[in-house]
């Protein structure tokens, strides 16, 4: 606590009553995820869990193509894959809030009598579990190197591509969790559960487990709306530099354009989602359901 | 709008839509706070007095942001409810007594300190009050316990504590003794005395379901029920209003199991309220009647029916009986099925 102390005795934090928000929530994310009795439990649940799913794909897929890790489409599955772990962990991440505080810690109703924002509250709540994702996210492509010989090396890494996508992809995932929690708040019914059908979208529809190409010429453009398919894109590209297989759908478009187009995505979603949420609390407080409980 | 009070509603009403059981779109509609006009003054401890389901945690809720009014308009020093809700927040705390909520892995010390965060005070100021305030409550020993670990008693008193940190400027209290133990309440109920006593522009909104504490602690209270303010004075006031009346305490041999018997003593022409309690041998009738005269009445009444007195005691009004008077009935008397559950 001593540290955190520190941090939000800053003059810039003590001015930022977002900033204040966003790193309080964090802080209290944080001792709420790491707060396993068992570190074993932990590892299991952040490393064994993600490795295992991938390495059932892995099998479907040697099966299938007789053990062609080698071809560059194992890559590009594999990659998919292990980024979306990501997807999921930042969207339920911050989407399970509202639910975890109205129902299971009922400290909703404390915390909106307070004056911290509740959109940075919500977006800091999110990041423990998102560092969760990512820590599941780098031993998973390790793995993949050490064990399939994945063609990524920490010096063939355009890491600016890959650090901007991943932020802009991350904020862009936390938006989307935000929009979900914010609909689950108003509604005081378990929407969160359309946060899986939206993850399932996604999934199917943003190039993680094959290329756009791949779907019919009349669903492809679905893909186009979602942040993650640009950004899984860029992750892919600054992972694996030259290697990386291209697919007509997006080969046309610079690693620019690509960003570019994720940014702008993000930045509406900033928007819409900041929208949506205060339409939601407007509505909570007209329909009373700050404290209702969903009945499960 | 007039600034110089703490609170101020104007006809404030509150409907909540209730649907039925299967969806069927048959919402119902409940009338939470039906027209409710109130005052409070800057530095007055004022309570809000009323049976389950009366619409005080719904005003307090109103009154808190936490809920829109679905007619009226509500102020708290001067700012809109529905408008200003950043800067009342700013001001005041809530406080609900019988809370089992909180991070149960957080302890009291971390769980205080966040709350402060929230509140934008810095370390040192923070923790200097989370250890003045837990000290008061006489919990400071426990300041590294999860809350987890908690009694309720101990957690209400963390929330308590929760409600000062801020050194906010109004604090709505919703039965902040409920479940505590006699001394406890005592400290809890010495500590809001003290509290305003050092700062006379405070101001602390206070539900009660104790006669007792209403009279000990508030300088004014308004009686409610059903969504309405049904008389709003001094303690004092409200128990001079009885003056003229008598006031009796008869026990009386068993009356046996008549459903009407209270009507038909309300009935007797100058007995304006009667409440009736059945004990193991005899039963017990609390008499409000016009003048003394009456209980001549009342007694023949009672040997007519074949039962015999046990005692007589004519006794001062107390906040109880003016409860009674307005309400038409206890307020330990279960009437919560018939407004419905309440969640607040
Ligand atoms: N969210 C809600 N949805 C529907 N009805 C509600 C809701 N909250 C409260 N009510 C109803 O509104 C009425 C007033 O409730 P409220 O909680 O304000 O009463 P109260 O005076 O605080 O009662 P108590 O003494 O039991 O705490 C009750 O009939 C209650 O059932
Ligand atoms: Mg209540």
């Amino acid at each position: 606590m001593s540290m955190m102390q520190r941090v939000m005795d800053t003059p810039l934090v003590r001015r930022s009553n977002a900033l204040r928000s966003f790193l309080t929530a964090a802080w209290l994310g944080w001792q709420i995820e790491s707060n396993w009795a068992d570190p074993f439990l932990f590892a299991v649940y952040s490393i064994a869990r993600p490795v295992g799913s991938i390495l059932i794909l892995v099998m479907m897929y040697t099966v299938i193509t007789n053990g062609a890790t080698q071809e560059p489409i194992f890559a590009y599955i594999y990659l998919g894959n292990a980024l979306y772990i990501l997807v999921g962990q930042v969207i339920s991440g911050v989407s399970w809030v509202i639910i975890d505080d109205r129902e299971h810690y009922r400290t909703l109703r404390q915390l909106h009598t307070t004056p911290m924002n509740g959109y940075f509250y919500l977006m800091g709540r999110g990041v423990a579990r998102m560092l969760v994702g990512l820590v599941s996210l780098v031993i998973t492509i390790g793995f993949g190197v050490i064990a399939f010989r994945l063609p990524i090396t920490l010096a063939g890494i355009n890491w600016p591509l890959f650090i901007a996508s991943t932020v802009l992809g991350i904020i862009s995932l936390a938006t989307i969790g935000l929009i979900i929690g914010s609909i689950t708040l108003m509604l005081a019914r378990h929407f969160w559960s359309v946060g899986d059908a939206i993850s399932g979208a996604l999934y199917l529809f943003s190039g993680a487990i094959f290329p756009l190409d791949i779907l019919p010429a009349v669903l492809r453009p679905v893909g186009f709306i979602f942040p993650v398919t640009y950004w899984l894109e860029l992750a892919r590209r600054a992972l694996l530099g030259p290697s990386h297989p291209t697919f007509p759908t997006l080969a046309a478009y610079s690693n620019e354009h690509l960003l570019l187009i994720l940014a702008v995505i993000s930045a509406v979603l900033v928007g819409f989602s900041g929208y949506i949420y205060n339409r939601a609390l407007h509505l909570a407080k007209e329909r009373g359901v700050f404290d209702m409980e969903t009945s499960h | 709008m007039q600034p110089d009070y703490a609170i101020e509603t104007k006809d404030l009403g509150r409907i909540y839509k209730i649907r039925g059981p299967k969806h069927k779109g048959d919402a119902k509609e409940l009338i939470a706070l039906n027209g409710a006009t109130l005052q409070v003054e800057r530095g007055e401890l004022f309570g809000l007095l009323g049976p389950n389901g009366a619409g005080k945690t719904t005003l307090i809720k109103i009154l808190s942001t936490l809920l829109l009014p679905t007619s009226g308009s509500a102020f708290v020093e001067g700012m809109d409810v529905t408008r200003d809700v950043q800067e009342i927040r700013r001001r005041i705390t809530v406080v609900s007594g019988g809370e089992t909520s909180g991070y149960g892995l957080l302890t009291i010390e971390e769980n205080l300190w966040m709350f402060a965060r929230f509140y934008g005070l810095d370390s040192a100021t923070a923790r200097r009050r989370i250890d003045d305030l837990l000290n008061v409550v006489g919990i400071l020993d426990r300041k590294r316990t999860k809350i987890s670990d908690l009694s309720t008693g101990l957690r209400q008193k963390m929330n308590f504590v929760r409600g000062f940190i801020s050194d906010p400027s109004m604090v709505f209290l919703d039965e902040p003794t409920l479940g505590l133990d006699v001394t406890a309440a005592r400290e809890v109920r010495n500590f809001v005395k003290e509290w305003l006593r050092n700062n006379t522009s405070r101001t602390i909104l206070l539900t009660t379901h104790y006669m007792a504490e209403a009279d000990e602690l508030c300088d004014r209270l308004a009686i409610v029920d059903r969504g309405r303010v049904l008389a709003c004075d001094t303690p004092e006031n409200l128990k001079r209003r009885l003056q003229r009346e008598a006031v009796f305490n008869l026990k009386v041999g068993r009356l046996g199991h008549k459903p009407d018997k209270s009507a038909m003593i309300e009935s007797i022409s100058g007995v304006q309220q009667v409440t009736v309690s059945e004990q193991n041998d005899h039963t017990e009738l609390n008499l409000i009647l016009a003048e003394e005269s009456v209980l001549g009445s009342v007694l023949s009444h009672l040997t007519q029916r074949g039962s015999n007195l046990i005692s007589l005691e004519k006794r001062e009004p107390t906040l109880e009986d003016v409860f009674i008077q307005l309400v038409g009935r206890r307020l330990d008397e279960d009437t919560s099925h018939t407004t419905g559950g309440d969640n607040g």
